[in-house]
């Protein structure tokens, strides 16, 4: 006997073959909104994802401007995506992997029918909810008061969003590995959050950068992210003139190639440093 | 195949019972190939519809063979099966089966109760409605309560109806009555005693030996890593001596008490003498008793507080808890 009829939508595919078992999408809501309910619950957190971005896309708007052909405007409604990532999806979720290991809800609910895999992306439903909401809202904001175009490449946008979740959502996860406590992940989530301020382009462009340092920051977690939202949405990254919807293909390459590395590192890094059950 | 060995293992299921689950040699060690041996070689089975409760000290390695079968984590060595399947690599198939109560915890603190059993509800493939069973630990009323809220014990009534809230066949329970108040405790077991009327399988640990005693079809004593005595409550006390006790005297020493029949002398870790008051141990209780109150009535003194009783699971407990390990190792080394 296998697994019962009607429980698993989904087959073993990916996440199966990552060691992460298979994935029912009734068993992820399930998990997502108890999520959601204790995001909404928890007014620290609530704070942190729902205002902290933009609060601090406001107060870099006090000092940034634009780079080339990327407006002021334009490079701070991009950068926006990578707080979004930042605090919403990465910060938060640090948080909320630990909260919920310290409780020993990670350890209880592996008891159950849930696999590993339903249990990480469940408790992240909240965050990917959280954060796609805030871009689509920035996207049409920033469309209806500063002007700004309709997305060059739409796909290319939706992925680099979703791939960007990916990304940070798996970092976040590896992170919570190395943090003991709620409070310390504010020590714990400094190096990927400081570096990824200072060299993926969200405080600066990373084409304005001496060129060894730009090498060693286009390969950060972020930067590929933001420079495919760039190219998605204003069909540049800064340098160059903008793009049509095809011309951005080729410019996404080597950012989608770094992407997937960094894809690839995170499943590597949460196998070997993710904690299902507080220390012994 | 161990029917046919000459005299059956205590710690394996009765013969012609259908075998749920079944440990063999396991062993778990934490923290590398020099890190503590947890689990010993630990070996027992668990037959279709049993009660099987593991006994032992603190440390004793209860909770990490529980984890190991309930499939948690990899056994550094020997083998589970769990309805015949390997509870940890082929948990998919094994889980919708079983229904586990962690010794601690499990729940985030900011859910109500309801909002707790609807999440759990929506992970398991046939769960019972979360009313009923939430009625069936008592925790109705408190359905709107924050989990934060809640005592111990209701924490751990709420822990418990998640266990069977998916309909399991077999249930791992580790230490389900701790924190609970006397009542409440009751009304776990006559739960539980319900759910082995409906044909379920229980592998439960504790370190109340009433609980076992009351509950338990076969119970193994665990100390330090290794299962050191197993079967029937009626097996683990027969190996141990009745206990008589009673006030000496005045005016009497306790070399003037006769030597009586089947006398043992004291198991380890029991104190013979606390004050005035005298205890022995015999293996023929009543020739014992008969040979002290015949002694008593020539004297013309009286025993007072007298007391005479069958060895229980406490002396087995006690002797298990006392003795040395070097004694104890069951061959294998």
């Amino acid at each position: 006997m296998t697994a019962p009829a009607g429980a698993t939508t989904g087959r073993s595919g990916m996440s199966g073959r990552l060691g992460l078992g298979g994935v029912s999408l009734r068993r992820i809501g399930a998990l997502g909104r108890a999520e959601m309910i204790l995001l909404l619950r928890n007014k620290t957190a609530a704070t942190t994802a729902l205002l902290l971005p933009l609060a601090t896309v406001g107060l870099f708007s006090t000092f940034l401007e634009g780079d080339g052909h990327v407006s002021t405007g334009a490079f701070l409604a991009t950068g926006m995506f990578g707080f979004v990532l930042l605090y919403v999806v990465y910060y938060n979720l640090v948080t909320t992997y630990v909260a919920r290991r310290e409780e020993r809800v990670l350890k209880r609910l592996r008891t159950g029918v849930a696999t590993d895999a339903e249990i990480l992306i469940g408790a992240a439903v909240p965050a990917l909810v959280l954060a796609l909401t805030q871009t689509v809202l920035t996207v049409v904001a920033a469309m209806v008061f500063i002007d700004l175009p309709v997305p060059v490449n739409l796909p290319v946008l939706l992925l680099a969003m979703l791939a960007g979740c990916a990304i940070f959502v798996l970092l976040a996860a590896a992170s919570s590995g190395f943090t003991r406590t709620v409070e310390t992940a504010q020590l714990t989530t400094l190096p990927v959050l400081v570096i990824s301020m200072i060299g993926s382009g969200v405080a600066g462009s990373v084409d304005a950068m001496p060129d060894t340092f730009a090498t060693v920051c286009r390969m950060l977690p972020l930067t590929p992210v933001l420079d495919l939202v760039r190219l998605g949405w204003l069909g540049t990254t800064g340098a160059e003139a903008p793009r049509d919807f095809v011309g951005v293909l080729s410019e996404a390459r080597q950012p989608a190639v770094i992407i997937l590395l960094w894809l690839a590192v995170g499943v590597s890094a949460i196998r070997r440093w993710f904690r299902w059950d507080t220390r012994h | 195949m161990n029917q046919t060995m000459t005299a059956p293992d205590p710690a394996m299921a009765p013969p012609g019972r259908e075998t749920v689950v079944q440990v063999t040699d396991l062993r778990r060690r934490y923290g590398g190939s020099d890190g503590f041996e947890a689990v010993r070689g630990v070996s027992f089975s668990v037959g279709r519809g049993e009660l099987f409760a593991l006994l032992g000290t603190n440390g004793a390695g209860k909770t990490s063979t529980l984890e190991l079968v309930e499939g948690l984590a990899v056994p550094s060595a020997g083998t589970i099966r769990v309805f015949g399947r390997d509870p940890y690599r082929e948990r998919t198939a094994v889980r919708p089966r079983t229904g586990v109560m962690l010794q601690e915890g499990g729940f985030p603190a900011d859910l109500t109760v309801a909002e707790t059993a609807r999440m759990w509800a929506g992970t398991l493939p046939r769960a019972h409605p979360v009313d009923h069973t939430l009625e069936l630990v008592d925790l109705r009323h408190r359905a709107r309560t924050q989990v934060k809220q809640l005592s111990g014990g209701e924490r751990r009534r709420l822990d418990l109806a998640m266990a069977i809230l998916g309909q399991p066949e077999v249930l791992f329970l580790d230490e389900p009555t701790t924190g609970l108040d006397p009542e409440s405790r009751h009304n776990t077991w006559q739960l539980v005693r319900a759910l082995l009327v409906d044909g379920i399988t229980v592998l439960l640990t504790t370190h109340y030996l009433a609980e076992a005693a009351e509950l338990a079809d076969r119970l193994a004593i665990m100390h330090r890593g290794r299962i050191v005595t197993a079967g029937t409550v009626a097996d683990v006390v027969a190996a141990h001596p009745a206990r008589i006790s009673f006030e000496l005297p005045d005016g009497t020493s306790p070399t003037d008490v006769p030597t009586l029949p089947g006398i043992q002398p004291a198991p380890a870790g029991a104190a013979p003498r606390s004050g005035s008051r005298l205890t022995l141990y015999t293996d023929a209780l009543q020739p014992a008793l008969t040979a002290l109150l015949g002694w008593a009535n020539a004297r013309g003194v009286e025993l007072g507080g007298l007391d005479a009783r069958a060895a229980s699971l406490e002396e087995a407990f006690l002797a298990v808890a006392h003795s040395e390990d070097e004694s104890m190792t069951g061959g294998t080394a």
